[in-house]
């Protein structure tokens, strides 16, 4: 409402308002309003012309109605007619009307147009202003096309009062926002750059506000104001509290003005300028210097203030992340917030020090202050700070200090709200199995939140224990008799009986020696668990029984009793009752020793390529069981020819659980898990986002690309979200590759693009040389797109070129960077050659410098079928009855490159009792020897 | 199990509050403001749901009355006792309205400890709390008076006590009906039905048995094997009720097996029965609406009204209510008979024709001035509606007979009845789209 003096007051309105406010119910008042209306539609079709004082009232009556929430259809025109008054308040209500009551019809758009810019136009500060405020409070496309070029220029004119100025800003600020496309950037964008010298500061502040908008967009145009703003800031920061009258807000200088230079400065990274960085640090340490002061004033508007400028500037500290002894500073600053009296303020300091802990510098200092962080879990009274201080214990866990967090996060979770009980879980889950250093520590962990918070356990977590005790030995007598255990308990959660009767299924053995925990007590005190369980569970349970009939024969009567008996022959369910007959045939048919070949001990699960699995395994050494896996997932990925994806055999242990119903004839094979399945795993999720984000090469795809030496297709790469597949030729000095991208969710990928990088030597293009065609840059869920880069071998190259994939997926940036499988082997031409020719040749390249050897250790089985094919892949030829040794191995190619050709001979000598091979290489060229010698290498 | 009570003013302030279950918190007074009274978006349901907390609400004038469970109960019955609620608070003093329920508070909260148990109801028949509850001060009661109430409340026939003595036993009956015509611009009937209750006074001594009988249509049926003849009389034999409930005094036993509806009444005014018909209404007026739009500014709309029974009956209080449009700037009207005047407040034409007798015709003729809006949308022209009095009933119901026995002080039927208005005076609503074009 305008201020009205007494003289301008609005009678009849203040008349109406008062009536509205006396109707004692719903039905008086809308009959209030629908008289006052007809009294208004009267009044505007009424014959004599109404006078502008008239007029206003009739049109504010209208906007009290309106913002009652009646609809209003007309006065539209008469609000427009005050547009073109003289007088202020006339004139500010039919802005207000309009604003309010935005009409789409085409005229009164124009007639709206033309006042308003007749106002921009005219000399009169206050008009400009109400005209520009109807712009911003509109706001709209339409507004956008009209005034987007006007409005730049009332900002940068030369006589413009500084109160438009400042108006002007947030207008065209408001314009940006709503249609960026249609704001023109031209000479104007640099000049308002400039008004961050502004003498006046509102001017300032609204400048700040509009420049870190446009920045976001074209961060090049705007680059100048980083040392402007950097100035303006240690002008205001090293200023007295007295400096700037106006702007000094509870003896805080300017603390909008700061707050927002701070966020602009967020948008660049740390100025390069020496004396600029030096300026801004020198402010930065201010601040930080000034939040140790004593306060100024006890009133709690001056403590915002600072905080408010201090958390900025941690922000962009963290932001610049390179400043190791701003970091610390910061995080001991945050480190006394977070024993503050002020809740909002313990929140803030979690959520920032969140940030701090995952940059290198400060992780360490963040990590002093666990005792205070798993104090504020356990006794703060606000469950958002207690979510944060959840947040930040997942942050700042490593190796180190794993094994406290998590009991600690365990302890908490047995009080933790219900709200965040499954995020919980989840953390737990993932530490426990990041940080694993003792199996019987995880699952022991894992067994606790089971226990704990079953209902918020998903499958997945359970499926990774069972896992984990099936592939280890030395957990596994542990883990039956921790489950064991559990099981005791009164009650226990779902989860737990299907842990408890897989682990005792397979590992019930193990336990069976102690008289406590004899065969009978295990079967009994599963089966004393089996009527409170679902389907799913119950059937697990059914195939538990039947594997003990196959580990304790003493059972047997037992369990087959139990099998006969109606609830389980005759159930109604299909599955269990299926089950039921084909176990108690199996067991009474069958002979012991097909009984144990068919119940047998679930083989050992082939390892993910989860990137933290691979991490845990380099740190334990190559075991025996994990050997294993590598060599069948080797020979696995051969046999499909590498075109099926190897690691979309996420395993689950649910084949054992949940049999496909089909017939009984399918179903012994069947017993054995069928790895398939189990995809949308959370876990994973979680794991290949972290992989994935990782800067750097992706992990996991160290292995693969190995692979790629000695063959050509295949899957080049596979994690949650993406399957790159590869199909390449070479022929001479050239080769084509085919790259098929996989959209393996169901959303779709944005900004998709695959870009070739080439490190170090490969940059200068005189090496080799490889085209790419880009592809389009949405991949839509579930599709795949394809890439063909044709290569050129200039020359001979040790480096890989890398591969590295951008795309945004759900918002969030997922960089992913591999080798591409381009390696000078490619280019091997084989050669046939006699054994004397061979010899002669071998000689020749007799030089030290010529010849490279290798003499290591085996890592697959020695295999002279698979070797075979292995230096086959390779490239060169293999020469029968060369060597007088029938076991070695000799072979002779030429690398083909546009520039030179370069002859090359192998020996491969295997030795069978060392287990040991010896690779000698012989090339006419140096690094060539040694390159392909270290990649062959690899292979055996 | 209703779990507590609370009346509220206009405003959201809460005069009563009876909680009569603990999982009912004080809480729940302020949810049922804040989220009904003072909802941003106006309540329609009369039913909402609060953190699992269930508020029925009705609302008599500007007080509402809001009653609160936890449990699953059955809606009808609770929305059942807060209307008897209503009807025992007029009873006792008259209009529900503020300043009444506040001079009244501790009468109410006597009523309410006594018409509701730990949330189930109890005896709530007025004549029969009137006996205990009174407003007068406090009357200590001989022993025998307290003998008898007790046997009273706890016996059979709890709404009616013994020993009550007229000079002149008198007992008057009402029909009122209400009819609901919806019609298409065309003049057809889309659908119609009819809602009735018949309201009994009843100042009768000792404890008489009546028996009431209507031209119900298996009632006749049944009986109608011999005299087939009588169908051949002009007008409706009989009438199909589709449904219809009763007092609790009515032994729905009897009703079931022989149709007959039987009962001894509560002392005072009841409301017998309600029932609804659909088949074979006469309707007692036709309207014909022509509405022609002269122009963006103008609309020119002209009724008639017919009245459609015989000529030697009388309509009284005939009310058309004629909608305007919504952007209506000035309106006159020229009309043979009555009165009318446009009422802005309501947003409509309003008739008023004091009497009218049947097979008449009667018109109103009206030019409206439209203010030009800049909206596309249509008028979506709202039913014309009517109110008025006729004195028979338009479901075609017909008292056949209402008789009284008194065992002991056999006093007989023909001295009683006052057939107060047999044929019954029908109060009927009328409504009917406006044709288009």
């Amino acid at each position: 409402m305008p201020a009205v003096s007494k003289g301008d007051g609005m009678r009849g309105l203040a008349v109406f308002i008062s009536d509205i406010r006396n109707c004692k119910s719903k039905e008086a008042e809308i009959k209030r309003i629908n008289k006052e209306l007809a009294n208004i539609r009267s009044k505007f079709k009424g014959d004599k012309a109404l006078d502008g004082y008239s007029k206003k009232k009739y049109v504010c009556k209208l906007l009290f109605i309106f913002l009652l929430g009646h609809d209003i259809d007309f006065g539209h025109m008469e609000a427009v007619n005050l547009l073109s008054s003289n007088k202020y308040t006339e004139k500010q209500i039919g802005y207000l009307f309009i604003s309010v009551l935005v009409n789409s019809n085409s005229e009164l758009i124009r007639l709206i147009n033309n006042a308003i810019k007749n106002d921009l136009a005219s000399r009169n500060p206050t008009f400009m202003c109400l005209a520009l405020h109807c712009i911003a409070n509109v706001g709209s496309r339409e507004m956008a096309e009209a005034f987007a070029s006007e409005v730049p220029r009332v900002l940068v004119a030369g006589d413009t009062m500084d109160s438009v100025k400042q108006s002007a800003a947030l207008c065209l600020l408001r314009l940006y926002k709503t249609s960026p496309d249609l704001v023109p950037m031209g000479e104007w964008t640099s000049r308002v750059v400039h008004l961050l010298n502004d003498q006046h500061m509102g001017v300032v502040t609204a400048a700040v506000s509009l420049i870190t908008c446009l920045c976001k967009k074209n961060p090049d145009d705007f680059k100048t104001c980083v040392s402007l703003a950097v100035s303006r800031l240690s002008r205001i920061v090293s200023s007295a509290s007295t400096d700037l009258q106006d702007y000094t807000y509870y003896f805080v200088p300017a603390p909008w003005l700061s707050v927002k230079l701070l966020r602009l400065l967020q948008c660049y990274p740390p100025p390069e300028d020496a004396a600029v960085k030096g300026r801004l640090v020198e402010c930065l340490e201010t601040i930080l210097n000034k939040a140790q002061e004593p306060p100024k004033s006890k009133k709690v508007q001056h403590s915002n203030a600072k905080n408010a400028i201090l958390f900025e500037a941690i922000s962009l500290i963290i932001h610049y992340d390179s400043e190791p002894n701003l970091l610390v500073r910061a995080c001991n600053q945050l480190g006394q917030f977070l024993q503050h009296r002020e809740t909002n303020l313990r929140y803030l300091a979690l959520e920032s020090m969140c940030t701090l802990a995952s940059s290198e510098f400060s992780h360490e200092a963040v990590k002093t202050h666990i005792e205070t962080v798993i104090n504020a879990l356990k006794t703060e009274r606000d469950v958002s700070v207690r979510q944060r201080a959840a947040d930040l214990l997942y942050a700042m866990c490593d190796r180190t200090n794993a094994k406290q967090i998590v009991s600690e996060m365990l302890s908490y979770l047995e009080t933790a709200d219900y709200s965040i009980r499954e995020e919980i879980v989840l953390k737990v889950a993932i530490l426990a199995e990041k940080y694993a250093v003792d199996y019987s520590w995880y699952v022991d962990t894992i067994l606790n939140l089971i226990r704990i918070a079953g209902d918020y356990v998903s499958e997945e977590v359970w499926y990774r224990v069972i896992q984990i005790v099936i592939n280890r030995d030395d957990v596994q007598g542990y883990a039956a008799k921790t489950v064991f255990e559990a099981l005791q308990a009164p009650a226990c959660h779902e989860n737990m009986v299907k842990v408890g009767g897989y682990i005792l299924g397979e590992f019930g053995n193990l336990i069976a020696g102690d008289p406590r925990s004899s065969p009978l007590v295990q079967f009994n005190l599963l089966h004393s668990k089996f009527h409170l369980c679902s389907v799913a569970t119950r059937a697990l349970l059914l195939s538990a029984y039947i594997k003990f009939i196959n580990l304790f024969p003493e059972t047997k009567a037992t369990i087959q009793d139990v099998l006969r008996s109606d609830s389980q022959i005759r159930n109604a369910d299909v599955e269990l009752q299926q089950r039921a007959v084909e176990y108690l045939k199996l067991s009474s048919i069958a002979s012991t020793d097909v009984l144990a070949t068919v119940l047998e001990e679930m083989p050992p699960f082939p390892e993910r390529e989860s990137s933290i699995l691979a991490k845990l395994k380099k740190k334990k050494g190559p075991g025996a069981g994990s050997e294993l896996d590598e060599g069948k997932k080797e020979s696995g990925a051969e046999l499909n020819g590498g075109v099926e994806p190897t690691a979309s055999t996420a395993v689950s242990p649910e084949g054992w659980g949940l049999m496909p119903g089909s017939g009984g004839g399918d179903r012994t094979p069947g017993f054995y898990p069928s790895r398939v399945g189990a995809t949308g795993n959370l876990l994973v999720d979680v794991f290949s986002d972290s992989a994935s984000a990782a800067p750097g090469l992706a992990p996991a795809t160290e292995d693969n690309f190995l692979r790629f030496v000695c063959k050509n297709n295949g899957v080049l790469f596979e994690n949650q979200l993406l399957q790159i597949g590869v199909k390449s030729e070479f022929r001479q000095n050239l080769g084509r590759m085919y790259l098929f991208y996989g959209n393996k969710t169901s959303v779709q990928f944005q900004s998709f693009t695959p870009t070739v990088t080439y490190p170090g030597e490969l940059q200068s293009h005189i090496l080799l040389n490889i085209q790419t065609k880009a592809v389009d840059p949405l991949v839509e869920g579930g599709a795949q797109v394809q890439q063909v880069l044709n290569i050129e071998c200039l020359s001979d190259f040790t480096l890989t070129p890398l591969l590295n994939i951008k795309f945004r997926y759900g918002g969030a940036l997922q960089n992913i960077t591999l080798k591409l499988p381009i390696t000078l082997n490619k280019f091997f031409q084989a050669t046939e050659m006699l054994s004397q020719d061979f010899f002669q040749r071998w000689k020749q390249l007799s030089q030290p410098q010529q010849e490279a050897q290798k003499i290591f250790k085996a890592n697959h089985p020695m295999d002279s079928e698979v070797t075979k094919a292995k230096l086959l892949g390779f490239g060169c030829a293999l020469l029968d009855k060369v060597d007088p040794n029938p076991e070695n191995y000799v072979g002779a190619g030429i690398i083909q490159t546009k520039s030179l050709q370069v002859g090359c001979l192998l020996r491969l000598e295997p030795n069978a009792q060392a287990q040991m091979y010896r690779l000698t290489l012989r090339t006419s060229r140096e690094p060539v020897s040694r390159h392909l010698c270290g990649l062959l290498a690899e292979q055996f | 199990m209703i779990g507590g009570l609370f009346i509220y003013n206009h405003k959201g302030e809460v005069l009563i509050s009876r909680v009569y279950r603990d999982d009912i918190g004080r809480n729940a007074v302020d949810a049922f403001r804040v989220n009904v009274i003072h909802a941003r978006q106006q309540v329609r349901s009369p039913v909402t749901n609060i953190a699992r907390t269930s508020f029925f609400h009705v609302k008599r004038s500007n007080i509402w009355l809001a009653a609160v469970t936890k449990q699953n109960v059955n809606a009808a019955m609770v929305f059942e006792f807060l209307y008897k609620m209503c009807d025992v608070m007029t009873a006792y003093f008259g209009k529900i309205s503020e300043e009444n329920i506040k001079n009244n508070f501790v009468l109410i909260y006597e009523l309410l400890d006594e018409i509701l148990d730990f949330g189930y109801p109890q005896n709530s028949e007025t004549g029969a709390l009137k006996t205990f509850i009174t407003q007068q001060g406090i009357k200590s009661q001989t022993k025998e008076e307290q003998s008898q109430i007790t046997s009273q409340v706890t016996g059979q026939i709890g709404w009616r006590r013994e020993g009550i003595k007229y000079r002149r036993n008198e007992l008057f009956l009402d029909v009122l009906e209400s009819v609901n015509l919806l019609m298409s611009p065309q003049g057809q009937v889309l659908s119609a039905h009819v809602s009735g209750r018949v309201v009994m006074k009843s100042y009768l001594s000792g404890m008489p048995e009546c028996k009431f009988g209507m031209n119900d249509k298996i009632v006749i049926e049944k009986q109608g094997k011999g005299p087939a003849d009588e169908t051949g009389k002009s007008g409706k034999q009989s009438i199909a009720i589709d449904d219809c409930t009763f007092h609790q005094c009515v032994r729905l036993s009897k009703f079931d097996s022989e149709r007959s509806i039987s009962f001894i009444p509560p002392d005072g005014e009841f409301e017998l029965m309600r029932y609804r018909t659909t088949k074979d209404i006469i309707l007692p007026f036709r309207v014909i609406p022509l509405v022609r739009e002269v122009g963006r500014t103008k609309l020119e709309v002209k009724v008639v009204i017919k009245s459609n029974f015989k000529p030697s009956l009388l309509a009284q209080k005939i009310e058309v209510r004629i909608p305007t449009p919504l952007n209506t700037s000035g309106v006159q009207v020229i009309c043979m008979k009555g009165k009318a005047k446009y009422k802005a407040s309501e947003n409509a034409i309003v008739w008023k024709i004091k009497r009218m007798a049947g097979m008449k015709e009667s018109q109103i003729s009206a030019e409206i001035e439209l203010l030009p809006t800049n909206d596309k949308k249509k008028w979506a022209r709202p039913p014309i509606s009517m109110n008025f009095e006729v004195p028979f009933a338009p479901s075609g119901l017909k008292v056949r007979y209402l008789k009284v026995f008194e065992p002991k002080l056999n006093y007989s039927d023909h001295d009683v009845i006052k057939w107060s208005s047999v044929p019954c005076p029908a109060m009927g609503r009328f409504v009917t789209k406006k044709d288009e074009g």
